[in-house]
């Protein structure tokens, strides 16, 4: 693989071609914000916060660092005046759609923002993304997606109504930085009124824990199981694939349904 | 209920590739006269591809409707030409005349009224479309006798299946 | 119809005479059959033509030939008599019998319809005296209004597919790229990128990754105000796929496609045509011309959005995917349709390359400015085709070499700006361009000088804008365009428009503060920074625009709450003139809130409390006795 040099705020460094400019950074411990990037899923450019200065030559371009590959040459300054002033405004834009959301003013605070300009509004997706990809990309699910164009533009599941074929894994929320999605809530709330044979735990459903019924009504917050994934795989589950089968949690279930007969 | 037979041969024409989407919901609408829930379910049925998708194709583009657009939709034109030449008053004429709002279709489903981003007429501007009639140098004075011609037409048809 | 060769093709020219086996009539009278002049019943001009010439023994003197557009649209529908030469306007069904009678049977030119220009009397009988015809060079649209354009043997009667002959039987695809690089043209759809240089970036990324690559033309045509493509697809589509299989010859392409925006019907249908008659004679699919190349052309339709015009929202529209626009940090010509090596051109560039390659690169980088022989971004060579269109006498399409003046587009061409007002502003580039003021209409109209100006060249729409034009008013409908037409998938794109808009909504009611121009710009200036696509960074360009050139009119808006141009329906109260007003009741009859009082023949009054300035009285109105004053804000 070709080997590009480059500067990153006055530091040399060196990458595989095209490598983007936020995974530079990070290896180097330069922090950039970001919204609707996460590493397991696809670059999606979307929020414009990671947005950097980079000069090439006689030329200076404002990229976003999540997904612009890195040639070699290039002066990357990821906290410029212009990249501050420009980020502001993005986090100001925001606020005025979601003005009360924690991640927001979170970034907020530390762009020095005390009153964002265009006021504050009462929504709180930001529309990121990151559910629907999670739910595209890695459950395979297809089940919330992008409606309409422009400023009416929404996530949302089909027709807005809850979803026959969600599986109830709860990436979406698991992703979510703003807390709003409340998909998982209703999706547990049909399988409750499931016969017997049928409650499958989600975990099954994702292909973790094969064939386990669930014995807490869907009360996942409640559940053993649920905190076990959590503390061993310090993620969740559906990250690690769906083929991979936890052979562990697996006895433990089977123990568990043995034991409520 | 709408029947979803026709989607079958409007699929096969295009082969139920999913490069043809756009030009499946095309047909359907053309075909249905707007996109029902039925047709979009049974096309992501068939073709195997998420309602998600379908849903956000047919609500990303302007043509799409999910609701009924009337029989007659009227389409003013709100190019920058006729934009300067009082398409908007144009717009206006016609929501006193119909008495429905912009994007609205009259409780009889025969006129429907939207704007439309240019139809490339622009040096007979402001412009009128109605179906697929054009009207270049659309006058507010003119908007009656246009609106009472489709109606007139309407009636005689009416009465000739009587 | 069976394939043709080589051969086949010099029979149907007539061996190299323009217009000889195929024309055999002594008279054709054409018949503008455009969009614009089918709205103006040309198809009932062109029947009642052919019944009358029938009717008069006439039938085996004189054709009728239903045409692409004229570009007069003003004076449709259009019928020009030829080989002599002479122009009839508004050309109605019933004045056929006479325009007969007297041109074709007596041999006396009609002059009851033929052209006068504004203010003059006499009449002016020939086509190319015409002063919106006379500056006009015509390359791209040489065959307008010249051929019937569902015809092939029209087209390739007058040197059509020699292009095509040449290419594939005396050149190499390196040759024809050379060709194209060294004629110096630049992307007519707005980008102004040199083609040349294009088509051999995406060879070359095709050859390196042994992938086959993809042809597309972008015949989206969103710019509001522009139809140019339009045009040209209805008035000679072959010229359009001649290029595209010339393009395809020298990248190395099998598949093509034609992205055509759903607006335009009839332009779909003549293409269609075109590429069926095309695929009969062997001039598309396989092995062409029996040279062994391969190329096939597809026609998509779009579905109603302007960003689909944009390169990468059109690939992933044609994908079968939502039309939204992804990072262009890696270029469609490595990576586009289909992740494969995609090269797309707008309609009037593939127009441009059969004369480039027949003609010669010399020959099109002698039209135009600057010195393109080595450098194709040092100059815009060849010519440009606007719609020139709005406060103008002469709207409709024109095409005129690169450098060519404003000042001579929109008074010699345009003939001026009418009724008396006077100019004031000219837009360029649709929704990513900018308003130029009258000390701008000596600049030369080129590529660069327009950028430089603060507009741009954009796809061609060029609208004259007079006195009655309020610039705030344009600022802001461009930005509601954009609005309705931008994806939402970017944040600096969806808010900064809504906050623009908001801003820009507030000043035309006359609540806009002092911090508001500056508020604006700074919006602009992020937006051109962050924004994923090109609709996003030149979102700002004619809100940029206005404020450099007609600052003044915001401040108007904002200090005084006035609208000078009388536009801005909450600053301006409709009002009758007393002097002018002969009581003639045409008002009262259409205003339908009945806001204006008086008797026939007496002086009328109009109730301001009541009046909702739907201009309807304006219209009705013969004596220019009602006008738009600046709003009293009495208590």
């Amino acid at each position: 693989m070709k080997m590009i040099k480059l500067k990153i705020d006055g530091i040399e460094t060196e990458a595989e071609d095209r490598t983007t400019i936020l995974n530079i950074a990070q290896k180097l411990g330069i922090k950039i914000p970001t919204l609707c990037h996460h590493p397991l899923l696809e670059p999606y450019g979307v929020c414009r916060i990671c947005t950097v200065e980079v000069r090439s030559g006689k030329h200076t371009r404002m990229v976003t660092a999540c997904n612009y590959p890195a040639t070699n040459g290039i002066e990357v300054l990821t906290n410029s005046p212009r990249v501050q002033r420009d980020r502001k405004m993005i986090i100001e834009w925001m606020m005025s759609q979601c003005g009360h959301v924690k991640v927001l003013e979170n970034l907020a605070a530390e762009y020095g923002i005390t009153e964002p300009r265009y006021g504050r509004g009462d929504d709180d997706c930001i529309l990121c993304g990151l559910c629907v990809r999670v739910c595209s990309e890695i459950v395979g699910a297809n089940v919330l997606g992008f409606f309409n164009r422009g400023a009416t533009r929404e996530v949302s599941t089909a027709f807005g109504e809850t979803s026959e074929i969600c599986i109830g894994c709860g990436a979406c929320a698991y992703v979510c930085p703003t807390d709003c999605l409340k998909m998982e809530a209703e999706t547990l709330a049909r399988f409750r009124t499931l016969p017997g044979s049928e409650r499958l735990c989600r975990y099954s459903l994702m292909g973790v824990a094969e064939g386990a019924l669930c014995a807490n009504s869907f009360r996942c917050w409640k559940c053993e199981v649920e905190q076990r994934f959590h503390d061993q795989l310090q993620t969740h589950p559906i990250f690690l694939g769906r083929s991979m089968k936890m052979k562990e949690i697996d006895v433990y279930l089977n123990q568990l349904n043995e034991m409520r007969g | 209920m709408v029947e979803t037979t026709k989607v079958d041969g409007i699929l096969k024409r295009h082969n139920s590739k999913r490069e043809n989407m756009i030009a499946i919901l095309l047909d359907c609408q053309e075909h249905y006269g707007y996109l029902p829930r039925e047709i979009l379910e049974e096309i992501s049925d068939k073709m195997n591809v998420p309602i998600t998708s379908v849903l956000s194709i047919a609500t990303f583009f302007k043509t799409f409707s999910l609701k009924p657009i009337g029989r007659y939709p009227i389409r003013v034109c709100n190019g920058t030409a006729c934009n300067i030449k009082g398409s908007s008053q144009l717009v206006e004429a016609l929501e006193r005349e119909l008495k429905i709002r912009q994007g609205q279709t009259t409780p009889d489903l025969q006129f429907g009224l939207d704007t439309v981003n240019c139809i490339g007429c622009c040096g007979l501007a402001p412009v009128i479309t109605i179906g697929q009639d054009v009207y270049g140098k659309a006058k507010i004075s003119s908007i009656p006798k246009i609106t009472k011609r489709y109606r007139a037409t309407e009636e005689k048809n009416a009465e000739s299946i009587h | 119809m069976p394939r043709v060769s080589i051969e086949d093709l010099k029979k149907i020219r007539g061996n190299g005479k323009s217009g000889a086996k195929v024309i055999k009539f002594r008279t054709q009278v054409l018949v503008c059959a455009g969009t614009g002049c089918i709205s103006g019943k040309s198809f009932e001009t062109a029947k009642a033509l052919e019944t009358e010439i029938e009717k008069q023994g006439l039938s085996r003197e004189a054709q009728v030939v239903k045409t692409g557009c004229q570009g007069f649209c003003a004076e449709g529908p259009i019928v020009i008599v030829q080989p002599d030469g002479i122009f009839y306007r508004g050309v109605r069904a019933k004045d056929v019998p006479q325009l007969v009678e007297a041109h074709l049977l007596k041999g006396k030119p009609f002059e009851k319809l033929m052209y006068t220009p504004p203010g003059q009397h006499q009449p002016i009988p020939l086509l190319k005296e015409i002063p919106f015809f006379a500056k006009q060079k015509l390359v791209v649209l040489r065959n307008r209004g010249a051929i019937d354009p569902e015809r092939i043997d029209d087209y390739i009667a007058v040197e059509g597919y020699k292009a095509l002959e040449k290419a594939l039987t005396q050149m190499t695809p390196e040759q024809i790229i050379s060709e194209i690089k060294k004629s110096g043209l630049r992307g007519r759809g707005g980008g102004g990128f040199p083609a040349g240089i294009k088509w051999e970036t995406c060879r070359h990324a095709a050859q390196h990754r042994h992938v086959d690559p993809v042809l597309v033309c972008n015949a989206d045509e969103g710019d509001p105000g522009a139809f140019m493509d339009r045009s040209i697809i209805e008035s000679d589509p072959h010229a359009v796929l001649e290029g595209m299989i010339l393009g395809a010859c020298a990248i190395g392409c099998k598949e093509g496609f034609v992205y055509i925006r759903r607006e335009y019907p009839v332009a779909r249908e003549r293409l269609s045509k075109a590429i069926e008659q095309a695929r009969d004679y062997g001039l598309l699919g396989k092995n062409i011309l029996d040279t062994g190349m391969d190329f096939d052309v597809e026609v998509v339709q779009g579905a109603g959005a302007f960003v689909c015009g944009e390169s990468t929202a059109l690939m992933a529209s044609l994908e079968g995917r939502v039309g939204e626009p992804r990072a262009k940090y890696i270029h469609t010509v490595e990576y586009g349709y289909k992740n494969r090596p995609t090269n797309l051109n707008n309609v009037e560039t593939w127009a441009n390359v059969p004369l480039i390659i027949h003609n010669g690169a010399k020959w099109f980088a002698s039209i135009g400015t600057g010195d393109v022989a080595e450098n194709p971004w040092k100059g815009s060579s060849g010519t440009k085709v606007f719609s020139l269109v709005g406060k103008v006498n002469n709207t409709g399409l024109i095409e005129v070499p690169m450098g060519i003046t404003l000042r001579e587009i929109i008074f010699d061409i345009g003939g001026g700006i009418p009724d008396g007002h006077t100019f004031k502003a000219v837009q360029t580039g649709g929704p990513s361009g900018g308003c130029l003021p009258e000390t701008h209409m000596d600049m030369p109209v080129d590529f660069d000088s327009l950028t430089e100006a603060g507009s741009m060249m954009g796809s061609g729409g060029m609208i004259v804008m007079d006195d009655q034009t309020c610039m705030v008013e344009v600022a802001r409908y461009f930005i509601a365009f954009l609005t309705e037409e931008s994806c939402g998938k970017c944040v600096p794109c969806r808010e900064g428009l809504r906050s623009s808009l908001e801003i820009l909504n507030r000043i035309i009611r006359g609540k806009g503060t002092e911090e508001d121009t500056g508020r604006l710009q700074e919006i602009a200036e992020v937006m051109q920074d962050c924004c994923l696509c090109a609709l996003g960074t030149s979102a700002s360009n004619p809100v940029l625009s206005t404020l450099r050139y007609f600052k003044k009119e915001y401040e108007a808006h904002i200090k005084k709450h006035q609208c000078p141009a009388g536009v801005c329906k909450e600053l301006i109260e409709y009002s009758i003139d007393p002097e002018k007003c002969d009581g003639c009741h045409a008002c009262v009859r259409v205003c339908s809130v009945h806001a204006i009082m008086g008797e026939v023949k007496k002086e009328h009054t109009l109730d301001k409390s009541m009046c909702i300035k739907c201009g309807a009285c304006i219209e009705a109105c013969k004596r220019d006795a009602i006008r738009k004053i600046p709003r009293s804000y009495a208590a």
